[in-house]
């Protein structure tokens, strides 16, 4: 492998201004993860507190072996929507006992830890990651269940969840329920489908039917622990397999079983020691362009993010708007596809097909680094078959079977978003730089289609085209399009696994690389047919 | 002339290296001996051969003459060096060693002997013109007569073992009512340390200086002086610092003690290395208090001032040669302390500590001599330290051109040394030497008093705690992050959503302290929930931490062993242990309420309601598929309640007793 050379000015004013511009998202982002750990506000985390219960976040940090890295997934959830930004619930991959896990835990203090669609969203997705790496699923329960009000929303998707947790144990994926408080009607199949149950003495509630409904529907008189208290579960329904004292002892216990699952990794161990990358991670925040329209260099990411800044670039040449090649991350080799100057091209997307199928041939995973405005358009390249370029490079990603990390840098705009490796196209992982944009296409040609659209049917139509409404709409339009581009809507919605501080992609990717490697990683030998 | 070849050492620890070490440049072939626990010590693998002796009290092993003999015998050893302590004042065991045709490296028996019973040696001294205490035996005196005999000497009194040394059976009595406990409390000491029960009592000096005179003679009949060392700091009369010259004689003083210590020792005779011991009040008057017949612990003072072994010149002397000139015509150059470091806690009236000492380094070279700092040490890195013998770990010396340069020189070793393990004296000895007092020379045996070990070493201040213990935390974090499974190349503690520090917590002396800290961007530090103001981290190792403390880089060692974290800063060393993330939770019992762990019949009941039991205690045995489940009370208790009787048969979760814990005054479920 050879050295990355940076040609990057720290001191020059394009950098500073892209730095400062970065910085200022970032300070965005911290403020409102900043909301999302605050919970359901300060009233709310006092009565909490004032139960002598910890925050849903204490509960992870104590399950978590210390001083071992978290990585926590969709901070921004539900970010732009009506509900609580976080979702009400925090999801993250973290080491528990030497072990890699999923950790899911509801806040009580949003709403009771109701469950939103959002929440719906990370969780499913929790044990999307789960079953996808081999990683044990922890649930540190306490939620009132189902936001009532939005039944329609849930419902479905609460099915989705019991079905995916037995899935998870189907296939060998330990699945633990620590109970704290709450885990009622559909909650109660939470701990009824992990393998693992342990409750918290005078806390935990798990029933399907609490001492109103029970009244309802047969007459019978009942109290909360007879229905579904600890000792009850623990002593005579058999539902809990540990009766904890506290919630300490409940995450001790936690800790404890994740100890003696016998875990083993089926992945490969790091090829090598990692070392550190050549260059200051912290340059990134420079080194992206504020401006989405002037392109960086990946090669100076990937001197920052990769191992000892060392990259052998394959095909560097040939279709030079688009980069690959192989660097180590953390150890391990990674096949890297990067886009070097937005557009791709049909030698881009040949060269991409290519790279993809080498990985798979020898079980390399695949980062892709998205800042892409998508596949060439245009006689010349309709006519040089673009669609089936594009049509190759997607078959490729599509049926690749190596983990996919994607990271997208800046745009991600139409098929390119597809081609390389998007949420549609089930990488493991999919981060976001605040700087990304992702949409069908720029905001701008997208307002500017319209309005050519609107001005032919006009002139079809033989009506006057009022072009001042026009140059109105075309701007209300271009700024919707904007905004529901920008990275915090799209996190917002769950179609990332969140936005990440460009100074902590290294140890993101190094992470969810890790995780990956928590099962086999094996390559597609045979592909689809290629229209060529 | 007698050529020595193989020298069989009869003691342990430092003592017996030492010797090693000169018999070694001697040519001389060495054995060890060794009792049961000490077969893994240094002492025995820095012999060429040892000897087992079995046993672990010194009565079992280090005090058996006849095994001793038996074991230089079966060496091929041809000399016997006693070393101090155990049998080296023991003149039965001189003249063994002689009828086995074993060269004892020591004075003729006769002369321990006479020398071993204070009262002779008094007797001699006084016979000699050397001044001496008014002293009487008790041995034989009728219990109505004691006080008048007592009146006589003058009170105070000191009742001291006639066979004594190293403080031992030594007992102040100041009231007569006091002194038959005294006088039976000696006795036992002393049979159990010498195996001679014998005492008496002498006037007691208030605070004098303690100054002994080194002496050697040889079979040609030289005899000389080697200059004094005063040994007045003390504690229960054990010296803990020594030196050499003292800071109270001036030439002629110098001139007339070393004159009477010649004097006695020539009058009987005297081969070999002997110290004559005076009490010197504050006038400069001084009187004979005894004569140790061997080779002191505190040597290594005067061999630093004088630049002769002692060793070397003993073992030529044993070997029938004169002493050499340098002897006779030795002379003083610079100034000699050594201080005892022990594994006892001085705060805790002097109780000795025992333990795994995990880490020992005393000097530059890690417990070896170098340069002016002597380590003489028995210890070494997993050394258990024992309850059996004497708690000194080790004795370290500093020579220098002058008093002040010695005490400075020897407390910042001291301080800087690495004593992981028992609790130690040393941060009392560093308070000693850097004492205004001391430094002044106003050094008496009542020194400890005037001064006690609560006064001199101030506990740890808020802030010095605080940093050790960040120190703490950020060395078994990196620790941590060395020995992960997974993801160690992730910085320690990532979080891409910081919503709360690390935290760890330590206790020391009944204090807590919670460390905060994040390494990763953007760093912190918080002690109890509050940042430290004028503390940042520069490294963070497992084994090294670097912390700027208002300004100043200062560097921490730390050592991790199980809850005890050891941290070594440049101004103190303090171990902090660590407070477990999870507490033991309660068990399922609820309130102390035993339940049948399957349905059966009960066939026994052990208890009554009122029942004292302790934890593990049977209370009941229940009977089901043809086993017996006994029902155990989890903790010590009364029984407040019990629910069953014989024949009952009970269901799986039912109440079979109540306890209550000890203390614990409220009712079972």
């Amino acid at each position: 492998m050879r050295a990355l050379h940076s040609s990057v000015d720290t001191r020059s004013e394009v950098f500073q201004a892209n730095r400062a511009a970065m910085l200022e998202r970032l300070a965005l982002v911290a403020e409102l993860q900043a909301t999302a750990n605050g919970g359901g506000g300060p009233r709310y985390v006092e009565r909490h507190r004032a139960r002598g219960k910890l925050m849903a976040r204490e509960r992870v940090e104590l399950l978590l072996d210390p001083d071992s890295p978290f990585l926590e997934l969709s901070t921004l959830a539900a970010w732009g929507t009506d509900y609580d930004v976080g979702g009400s619930i925090v999801t993250g991959l973290g080491v528990v006992s030497g072990v890699e896990c999923i950790v899911t835990a509801h806040d009580p203090t949003v709403k009771g830890g109701v469950s939103n669609p959002y929440t719906w969203r990370k969780v499913l997705r929790s044990l999307e990651i789960s079953r996808q790496n081999r990683l044990p699923h922890i649930n540190l329960v306490e939620s009132g269940g189902g936001d009532l009000r939005n039944q329609a929303d849930l419902f479905i998707p609460a099915g989705q969840l019991f079905h995916d947790l037995t899935a998870l144990s189907a296939a060998g994926i330990p699945t633990i329920a620590l109970v704290f408080g709450n885990s009622t009607a559909g909650g109660a199949y939470v701990p009824g489908m992990c393998d693992y149950a342990v409750m918290v003495k005078e806390r935990a509630k798990v029933f399907l039917g609490g001492p109103p409904l029970v009244k309802m529907a047969t007459g019978e008189d009942s109290n909360d622990e007879e229905l579904g208290g600890a000792e009850m579960h623990s002593r005579v329904s058999g539902l809990s397999d540990y009766l904890a004292a506290d919630e300490h002892e409940a995450i001790r216990i936690g800790r404890e079983i994740v100890a003696h699952l016998n875990w083993r990794k089926l992945g490969p161990a790091p090829a090598q020691a990692p070392t550190d990358p050549a260059y200051d991670p912290e340059e990134l925040l420079g080194v992206v362009s504020a401006d989405l329209r002037v392109p960086f260099d990946p090669r100076e990411v990937l001197g920052r993010v990769v191992d000892g800044g060392l990259f052998e670039e394959y095909k560097p040449t040939y279709g030079t708007s688009l980069v690959t090649g192989w660097a180590y991350l953390h150890g391990w080799l990674v096949g890297v596809v990067a886009n070097a100057r937005g557009v791709l091209f049909n030698e881009e997307s040949q060269k991409a097909t290519e790279f993809i199928l080498l990985c798979n041939q020898t079980d390399t995973p695949i980062v892709f680094l998205q800042n892409t405005t998508g596949y060439m358009v245009g006689r010349h390249y309709e006519q040089r078959g673009i669609v089936k370029d594009g049509a190759k490079m997607i078959n490729a990603v599509s049926n690749s079977s190596v983990p996919h990390l994607t990271l997208i840098m800046g745009a991600s705009y139409g098929a390119g978003n597809y081609g390389m490796s998007g949420r549609s196209y089930d990488p493991r992982f999919l981060f976001s730089w605040p700087s990304a944009k992702t949409a069908i296409m720029g905001p701008e040609q997208l307002a500017g289609v319209m309005s050519i659209v609107a001005r032919q049917a006009a002139e079809a139509a033989g009506r006057p085209f009022d072009e001042e409404a026009d140059a109105r709409s075309r701007a209300e339009l271009e700024a919707r399009i904007e905004a529901e581009s920008d990275a915090l809507f799209m996190t917002g919605r769950v179609y990332d696994d969140g936005v990440i501080d460009p100074r902590d992609t290294r140890s993101v990717l190094g992470m969810a690389l890790s995780a990956c490697h928590s099962n086999v990683i094996t390559g597609t030998r045979g592909f689809g047919v290629f229209r060529m | 002339m007698t050529e020595l070849r193989k020298l069989l050492v009869a003691n342990r620890g430092e003592i017996a290296l030492r010797i090693f070490r000169t018999a070694r440049e001697m040519g001389l072939a060495t054995v060890a001996v060794f009792s049961d626990p000490d077969r893994h010590a240094p002492h025995v693998r820095a012999a060429d051969e040892a000897v087992a002796l079995g046993g672990a009290a010194p009565a079992e092993s280090y005090l058996r003459a006849d095994a001793l003999v038996d074991a230089a015998l079966r060496s091929g050893a041809d000399a016997v060096h006693p070393g101090y302590g155990f049998l080296a004042e023991n003149a039965a065991f001189a003249r063994a060693c002689g009828e086995a045709g074993l060269t004892f490296v020591g004075p003729s028996p006769e002369v321990v002997e006479v020398m071993g019973s204070k009262l002779a040696a008094r007797q001699l001294a006084e016979a000699h013109g050397v001044p001496v205490l008014p002293a009487a035996d008790l041995s034989g005196v009728a219990a109505d007569k004691v006080a008048a005999v007592a009146g006589e000497v003058g009170w105070p009194l000191l009742v001291k073992a006639s066979a004594g040394g190293g403080g031992r059976g030594m007992r102040i009595v100041r009231q007569l009512d006091q002194l038959a406990d005294a006088v039976a409390g000696a006795r036992r000491e002393a049979a159990s340390a010498f195996g001679d029960d014998t005492v008496f009592v002498e006037r007691y000096v208030e605070a004098p200086r303690h100054i002994e005179v080194q002496v050697f003679g040889d079979h040609p009949g030289n005899v000389v002086s080697l200059f004094e060392r005063e040994c007045s700091i003390q504690r229960r009369h054990q010296k803990i610092v020594e030196e050499c010259p003292s800071p109270f004689l001036d030439a002629a003083l110098r001139r007339r003690m070393g004159d009477a210590a010649v004097a006695l020792a020539r009058a009987v005779g005297y081969v070999g290395a002997g110290t004559v011991e005076f009490v010197v009040d504050a006038s400069g008057e001084f009187w004979f208090l005894e004569m140790n017949t061997r080779l002191q612990v505190e040597h290594p003072v005067t061999e630093a001032v004088t630049g002769l072994d002692l060793v070397r010149l003993q073992l030529e002397v044993a070997a029938g040669l004169p002493l050499p000139a340098a002897a006779l015509e030795a002379a003083m150059a610079g100034h000699a302390i050594e201080v005892r470091l022990y594994a006892e806690d001085p705060a805790a009236d002097w109780r000795p500590s025992a333990g795994r000492l995990h880490r020992f380094r005393v000097g530059d070279s890690g417990g070896a001599s170098a340069g002016d700092v002597r380590v003489d040490a028995g210890v070494e890195d997993g050394t258990v330290v024992g309850v059996d013998y004497d708690p000194m770990l080790a004795k370290v010396i500093c020579h220098a051109p002058t008093r002040r340069e010695a005490a400075a020189r020897l407390a910042g070793v001291l301080q800087r040394a690495k004593l992981h393990g028992p609790v130690t004296n040393r941060d009392l000895l560093v308070a000693i030497l850097r004492h205004p007092e001391f430094l002044a020379g106003g050094t008496d045996t009542a020194f400890l008093e005037r001064h006690p070990p609560t006064t001199l070493v101030a506990p740890p201040a808020r802030r010095e705690l605080e940093v050790a213990a960040v120190a703490a935390a950020l060395a078994e974090q990196a620790d941590d992050r060395a020995g992960a499974p997974v993801l160690r190349a992730v910085p320690s503690g990532f979080r891409n959503n910081p919503s709360q520090l690390q935290t760890r917590r330590y206790e020391h002396a009944g204090e807590v302290i919670e460390v905060g800290y994040r390494v990763h961007r953007p760093a912190r530090i918080e002690v109890d929930g509050r940042e430290v103001p004028d503390l940042a981290v520069d490294t963070a190792g497992p084994e090294l931490v670097e912390l700027v403390d208002g300004g100043v880089l200062r560097r921490m060692r730390v050592q991790v062993v199980g809850a005890d974290v050891f941290v070594d800063g440049p101004g103190r060393s303090l171990v902090l242990r660590a407070v477990p993330r999870f507490t033991e939770g309660e068990h399922e019992h609820v309130a102390g309420s035993l339940v049948a762990p399957m349905p059966g019949k009960v066939v026994r009941v052990e208890v009554a309601a009122g029942t004292e039991v302790a934890a593990g205690q049977v209370l009941a045995v229940i009977e089901a598929m043809k086993m017996e489940h006994q029902i155990v009370s989890p903790e010590a208790g009364v029984v407040s309640e019990v629910q069953v009787a014989v024949g009952d048969m009970v269901d799986v979760g039912q109440v079979v007793a109540v306890v209550d814990a000890a203390g614990d005054g409220a009712g079972g479920a």
